[in-house]
């Protein structure tokens, strides 16, 4: 009697053309980001390298030496789809439409001995879902790399210091101040003054989304610190709901000069230098008098 | 006994700690200070501390006491030059130096001192001349 192995040895081509057929008629195959001439030589990549661990006799533990070229092949195809930005759904179905073709054939070839065909269906199935498992892994993973990377981007462009001004130093708050932000924005923000030798630095809160009691504290302990090294500091972009927050919750920024925009807060920083915007005669570019 | 110098210029005494300072030195510093302010009827204190790198709550205290005590003997503390790390550090310890003047470097203390003082002194005078001429 023909063992499992050699079954699908014999049968390896209907079982590629099935799964091939499988996965084309899937409707939600993305053939824009994948041509069917890749996608069939991937499959038979797999397919080979599953025959092959198939026929060592390894049904279960998919981690062993035989499976390697498998998983790697899976664990390849996986990270690819998902930084290309396949679904979940897509990228699952790969396996698992696997999976029925080779029940598929099984089915044919063993319609006489059913005891036989149940026992491999189970091997099989207990197999394939151990690859799918190991799709899904790899493919979140993929995944979180990407919101990894984002996050790491957003946070290092997120901390802008601008020199509006000769002396003065705007810095754009743009997303939820948390403690490990709050300590970047004001290491970048001394570092500045230092380096630009400022007066002062107006803080824009204008993208926070919210301000609670934690990021209030964490704005306050902002302005002490520039006020320790010797500049003042405005924070500006407060907006009506922001306003209404901090009374309520009663939080003390009397000791803080606010503004309610960065326009209004540059002119404040403006007459703290003693500098002076007018409009000239000839209507030419505004010129600053000392 | 290592003694941090306190140097006099005009009316207002200049003090640049180089050396990280332990507690014993900031105490003799602080009476130091207070003497010299004393005997010299100094108007103003500039402690520049651009050099030392880490700072307890106890040299943070110390700071306080003797901007306290100088402006009793009615002069005025600026601390200048601190670092962004010692900052961030004196902020997290919960000092934020009340009642102290800070400014960037000596010059712009220095600036901040003489505006501070402006109305009682004799520069007071020549300053405005200085500012006028800027302004044609």
């Amino acid at each position: 009697m023909n063992t499992t192995a050699q079954v699908l040895e014999k049968n390896r081509e209907r079982i590629l053309e099935k799964w091939m057929q499988n996965q084309l008629s899937d409707a939600s195959l993305r053939d824009d980001l994948m041509t069917n001439d890749e996608l069939q030589r991937q499959s038979r990549e797999m397919l080979d390298g599953l025959l092959r661990a198939v026929a060592k006799g390894n049904y279960d533990n998919i981690y062993d030496t035989e499976f390697e070229q498998v998983t790697d092949t899976l664990r390849d195809i996986s990270i690819t789809r998902a930084r290309q930005g396949f679904s979940p759904r897509e990228t699952g179905a790969y396996v698992l439409s696997l999976k029925q073709s080779v029940i598929e054939v099984l089915v044919e070839q063993r319609q006489d001995d059913t005891s036989t065909l149940y026992k491999e269906i189970m091997q099989l199935n207990n197999l394939l879902d151990n690859l799918s498992i190991l799709t899904f892994e790899t493919f979140i993973k993929g995944r979180e790399e990407v919101i990894l990377r984002q996050t790491d981007e957003i946070s290092e462009i997120s901390t802008p210091v601008i020199r509006v001004w000769d002396g003065i130093l705007a810095l754009p708050i743009i997303g939820t101040l948390d403690s490990a932000r709050t300590q970047v924005v004001m290491e970048n923000l001394l570092q500045e003054i230092v380096n630009t030798g400022s007066n002062i630095a107006i803080l824009d809160i204008s993208g926070v989304p919210a301000v609670d009691s934690l990021v209030a504290q964490h704005l306050i302990k902002t302005v002490s610190a520039t006020r320790l090294m010797g500049a003042e500091c405005i924070i500006s972009g407060i907006r009506a709901e922001i306003a209404q927050t901090i009374v309520h919750l009663g939080i003390d920024l009397s000791n803080i000069k606010t503004k309610a925009s960065l326009a209004s807060a540059l002119h404040l920083a403006f007459s703290m230098t003693n500098l002076e915007v007018r409009r000239t005669e000839r209507s030419k570019a505004p010129k600053l008098t000392r | 006994m290592e003694r941090i110098p306190i140097l006099k210029m005009g009316p207002f005494l200049l003090v640049t700690i180089q050396i990280d300072l332990y507690d014993r030195l900031a105490l003799t510093l602080e009476n130091d200070l207070i003497n010299m302010v004393s005997q010299t009827g100094a108007r103003g204190v500039l402690i520049d501390i651009s050099t030392v790198s880490i700072v307890d709550s106890f040299m943070g205290r110390i700071l306080g006491n003797i901007a306290s005590m100088s402006r009793i003997m009615d002069a005025e503390t600026v601390v200048v030059g601190m670092q962004p790390a010692v900052a961030i550090t004196l902020v997290e310890l919960g000092l934020t130096l009340q009642g102290v003047y800070t400014a960037l470097n000596v010059e712009k203390g220095m600036e901040l001192l003489n505006t501070k003082l402006g109305d009682n002194l004799e520069l007071d005078d020549e300053e405005e001349e200085d500012q006028d001429d800027r302004n044609d």
